[in-house]
């Protein structure tokens, strides 16, 4: 183990706690607006912090390069896929945001 | 850590499949096949094939699940009469069964440790003008079977149109939504290029003119639903001339060595890997243009039935 596979395998730790995380809230988070917030995390943070450690052990620039690619287009599509999903949420259904009350 | 992985593919396979069937919403349906196709995809990445991966992904999972998530929005969401669904049960389920059992036992009977075709495919690549063995078979050895394949997706798209006769009508125009627009102009480029790509790696790597035209299809799509283009209309030249530049040219480099004394497809070798490349490159076009073909445009708003967004 080097101090590379160190680092690799703090990242993937870190992306695997995030995704879970955020597959959590979206299962336990009370409106659609906060599963969104939850959802986003999992797309931004945990898979780039996977990305990264996969990065790290790729071992060439092409490969590390591509899979920071796959980050930035998920990254674009997940951030207007939640502003659309919230939008349609919002305007469509006419869904209320929670008001942060506990249910009974 | 391989056992692993293929294990944990095998087990969530047939559950997801066993969970779109049983599922009441026809929404959740469509997510969790959505689900199943991506978890399929990379099963066939794992029998190392990622040609039929790339495939399953872009159309199989990728197209397959915006088109069934538009219908969702053409049609009223009502819950399947489980009691028909009960009576018809018993002979579904012995249908099911014998089927498996034939395909069971056809894949048992296959010699175990048969090489296929692979060596023969191996042994004449140099003679196809292609590097990768893949689009050697597709268009080269087997290339009738490609030329007809195209027929039916030509004659797919046509009968989709008779089916939905009401995308040939002209859409109004959407305003200028900021946020769609903006999607589709980060979008595009990327996957124009990524087609590209696509087609040029065919010929030494996984990749050609379905997965090519599957991802330009997909840049449609985003047109299509984003309402910057309205579905595309049998009635106008330019897409008569989409689908039919790919068949017309594939059909004329098949029929060109008749000429010469040579076979039907028989491609001179000099000139097999440029024709190749250029048959594809037509043939993407085609293909995307027959896929797009599929999706109706938006629904027509109903007066007063629900908020229009």
């Amino acid at each position: 183990m080097s101090p590379l596979d160190f680092l690799s395998a703090a990242f993937l730790f870190g992306g695997g706690a995030f995704c879970l995380a955020g597959t959590v809230g979206v299962l336990r988070f009370p409106d659609v607006y906060c599963r969104l917030h939850a959802l986003t995390k999992v797309d931004n943070l945990g898979l780039g912090l996977v990305v990264v450690g996969l990065a790290l052990q790729s071992g060439s620039w092409a490969t590390a390069l591509k899979l920071l690619l796959v980050w930035f287009f998920v990254l674009i599509s997940s951030a207007f896929t939640c502003q659309l999903i919230a939008r349609a949420a919002l305007r469509g259904r006419g869904a209320a945001p929670w008001g942060g009350r506990r249910e009974p | 850590m391989d056992v692993l992985l293929d294990g944990v593919l095998a087990l969530c396979l047939p559950l997801l499949a066993w969970l779109v069937l049983r599922t009441e919403s026809l929404s959740q349906a469509v997510v969790l096949f959505v689900a199943f196709g991506l978890l399929s995809a990379l099963g066939w990445a794992r029998l190392e094939a990622p040609d039929i991966a790339l495939v399953e992904s872009a159309v199989g999972t990728g197209l397959t699940g915006a088109l069934l998530m538009h219908t969702l929005s053409w049609t009223e969401e009502t819950p399947p009469d489980i009691r028909a669904r009960g009576r018809r049960r018993p002979w579904a389920l012995l249908a099911v069964a014998a089927s498996t059992l034939m395909l069971g036992w056809a894949v048992l009977a296959l010699p175990a440790d048969s090489p296929g075709l692979g060596p023969l495919v191996e042994a004449r690549r140099e003679e196809s003008g292609v590097k990768h063995p893949v689009t050697a078979v597709l268009l080269n050895f087997r290339g009738y079977d490609t030329l007809l394949e195209i027929a039916v997706l030509l004659v797919a798209a046509l009968g989709a149109r008779a089916v939905n006769p009401r995308s040939e009508r002209p859409t109004p125009d959407a305003g200028d939504d900021p946020l769609t627009g903006e999607l589709f102009r980060m979008m595009m480029p990327a996957l124009l290029l990524v087609a590209g790509y696509l087609v040029w790696v065919g010929d030494h790597g996984p990749g050609g003119a379905f997965q090519a035209g599957a991802i330009l299809a997909g840049g449609g799509v985003v047109a299509l639903l984003t309402m910057r283009m309205g579905p595309p209309r049998l009635s106008s030249w330019q897409v008569r001339w989409a689908l039919l530049t790919g068949p017309m040219l594939f059909i004329g480099v098949a029929v060109a060595p008749l000429f010469t004394g040579r076979r039907l497809l028989e491609l001179p070798r000099p000139y097999a890997g440029t024709l190749i490349f250029v048959v594809e490159l037509a043939l993407t076009v085609t293909i995307a243009m027959v896929l797009l073909m599929f999706f109706p445009g938006t629904r027509p708003p109903r007066a007063g039935a629900e908020g229009e967004p």
